[in-house]
């Protein structure tokens, strides 16, 4: 590659990467700022001060909010491996009569648009006695067939002599499952477990419609709450509640980017 | 009677008694392993899937509960609303706005970053940064950006000597300015899935072309874009539903408004159910829905089926 190319590339790279992560960027600077400087237009705080942060954490209950969208992702995440796992392993090693069947409805599941079944799930999770819980949050999520799909993928390279001789040896298929299948599928679950985490942390139609009280809330609806409140002319302390919602999600993203990829790529062209 | 049952239970008799058995058994342990995502499809599926298409059907109470079957009337209805007509029109365009030019930013970043060059994943990390960001959080940011006296927009116009532009208040804009934030929202992800398809393309073809010494635009005409189409497709497919089930962005920058512009059918069915309680009309437009999104999933399947069988 010439000289002269290369420079052109690296400068289309960095234009293109300072536009694509320009927002970010300046919330991050924003949450340091005075509303005086917010006001003014500057794009670079006079000091990088915690004020805002702090302001965030008493006019809103940001911990209680930060502590159940981290509870709800990790019940989400669990329950989808466990779901997920179970039922790619059955499509893989486990042949019965109407199996073929039960797969073509897992395939059915993701033609139906989750927002179109939201009415009638409301007055389920309501009548279930579940609303402003753990619960309703998370469980009518734990099945997934894109998570089952990519696990069956990798479940499908373990040989199958492999399973049969354990059925012989009389090594229980539970064994199987968690002794050997759940080790070599390490790589995808990962994959899978930030997928799942990133999505549930992500949430807002869903979590909106079954807490209303601040207890239960999360943090995705206290962003709502902060910029909806009269702390929204604020905007230095909205940015800062901004942030402290993004950077989980970004740190998980940056850690796990290319194994993401891999595995959603993978997932695109089953 | 003795010698009739021992020949039963011996030979090829007692090979399907065996074989039945574990048929058997293997059907057990395999619903076992199926049942928990089982129960939960059809709890929160299925059924309220079939609740929904009941409930299209009815007139309910504020509650929900169907009170008078009245059949076709909540679609005759909805077709007959100006209300409707608008949130269709409005889903349209958001679809038409954020899929093409979506997708072509996203390829153009996944081309740009799947250069061999020193220090090209920080590049990548800079444009898969969105699929960290939430709708919420996004939004938010967004809403600043748009902010007629303080936000970046109307700033730049200032400097410009160009008067601004309410952003989201004037129903000339909102609707393009929620896309262009949209855009922004999904690029991450489209970016990352395109940047793979980019990679599992065999190098030895460009190794070729690079000896017949064709040029780059052939190149990517002939040779990437053709071998890039499987995820490219993949991509539109997933951009579309996830353009119909908009939401979040709607309700934290614009509300539907204004004028209803920006009301595009989930937040429509939302408003119908949960404010005007409206459960009937709310259900028939998530029929709608439904087949909007099925129509795309087939269309997928079907023309997936027949490229496989070109290729």
């Amino acid at each position: 590659m010439s000289i002269g190319k290369k420079v052109l590339l690296y400068m289309a790279l960095t234009v293109s990467g300072l536009v694509m992560v320009f927002p970010i960027l300046y919330a991050f600077l924003i949450s340091f700022m005075q509303g005086g400087e917010v006001l003014q237009g500057s794009l670079w705080p006079e000091s990088f001060s915690l004020a805002n942060y702090f302001s965030a954490f008493e006019r809103v209950p940001l911990l209680t909010y930060l502590w159940n969208s981290l509870v709800v992702s990790v019940l989400i995440m669990v329950g989808q491996l466990v779901l997920c796992s179970l039922a790619a392993f059955a499509f893989v090693f486990i042949e019965f009569k109407g199996r073929e069947w039960i797969f073509y409805l897992f395939i059915s599941t993701m033609m139906i648009p989750w927002e179109a079944t939201m009415v009638p799930n409301f007055q389920t999770v309501q009548s279930l006695g579940w609303l402003n819980s753990y619960a309703g949050l998370t469980i009518p999520f734990f099945a997934m067939a894109f998570g089952t799909f990519l696990l069956r993928q990798q479940f499908k390279t373990i040989p199958k002599e492999l399973y049969e001789a354990s059925q012989i040896a009389g090594i229980s298929k539970l064994r199987f499952f968690t002794g050997v299948v759940l080790p070599v599928a390490k790589t995808t679950i990962t994959t899978l477990a930030i997928y799942s985490f990133l999505t549930a942390w992500n949430m807002y139609l869903w979590p909106l419609l079954v807490t209303n009280n601040e207890a239960n809330r999360t943090v995705q609806i206290g962003l709502k709450q902060m910029q909806t409140q009269e702390i929204a002319s604020d905007w230095g302390v909205v940015m800062a509640g901004v942030v402290m919602v993004i950077l989980p999600t970004l740190i998980l993203l940056f850690a796990g980017q290319k194994r993401l990829q891999e595995g959603l790529t993978q997932g695109a062209l089953k | 009677m003795t010698v009739i049952r021992q020949e039963a239970t011996s030979g090829s008799t007692g090979d399907w008694h065996l074989e039945r058995k574990r048929a058997w058994s293997n059907w057990m342990t395999g619903m076992m392993f199926l049942l928990p995502s089982l129960i939960l499809f059809g709890v929160f599926l299925f059924y309220p899937m079939v609740r929904t298409v009941y409930l299209s059907l009815f007139l309910t109470d504020s509650q929900g509960v169907p009170v008078v079957f009245v059949g076709w009337e909540n679609f005759v209805n909805l077709f007959q609303s100006t209300s409707f007509q608008l949130s269709a029109k409005a889903t349209a365009l958001f679809v038409l706005y954020t899929v093409p030019a979506g997708i072509v930013l996203a390829t153009a970043l996944a081309i740009l970053a799947n250069q061999k060059l020193r220090g090209i994943g920080l590049f990548r990390t800079m444009f898969s940064a969105t699929m960290g960001m939430s709708v919420a959080a996004s939004s938010v940011i967004w809403m600043f950006l748009f902010n007629p006296s303080i936000g970046l927009f109307n700033r730049i116009l200032a400097a410009l000597n160009i008067p601004g532009v309410q952003w989201l208040l004037d129903p000339q804009y909102a609707l393009l300015s929620v896309s262009v934030a949209t855009i922004w929202m999904n690029t991450g992800f489209a970016f990352l899935i395109l940047l793979g398809g980019l990679q599992n393309i065999d190098q030895s073809l460009y190794e070729s072309a690079r000896i017949a010494g064709v040029s780059e635009s052939y190149k990517l005409r002939k040779i990437t874009l053709p071998m890039l189409s499987p995820t490219l497709f993949f991509v539109t497919t997933v951009s579309l539903i996830n353009a119909f089930q908009t939401f979040g962005q709607i309700d934290l920058l614009t509300r539907g408004g204004p004028m209803e512009s920006t009301n595009v059918i989930v937040y429509s069915i939302y408003k119908d159910a949960f404010i005007n309680y409206n459960v009937g009309s709310a259900s028939a437009q998530a029929v709608l829905l439904f087949v909007a999104v099925l129509i795309v999933t087939v269309l997928q399947f079907k023309i997936g089926e027949r490229k496989v069988h070109y290729q």
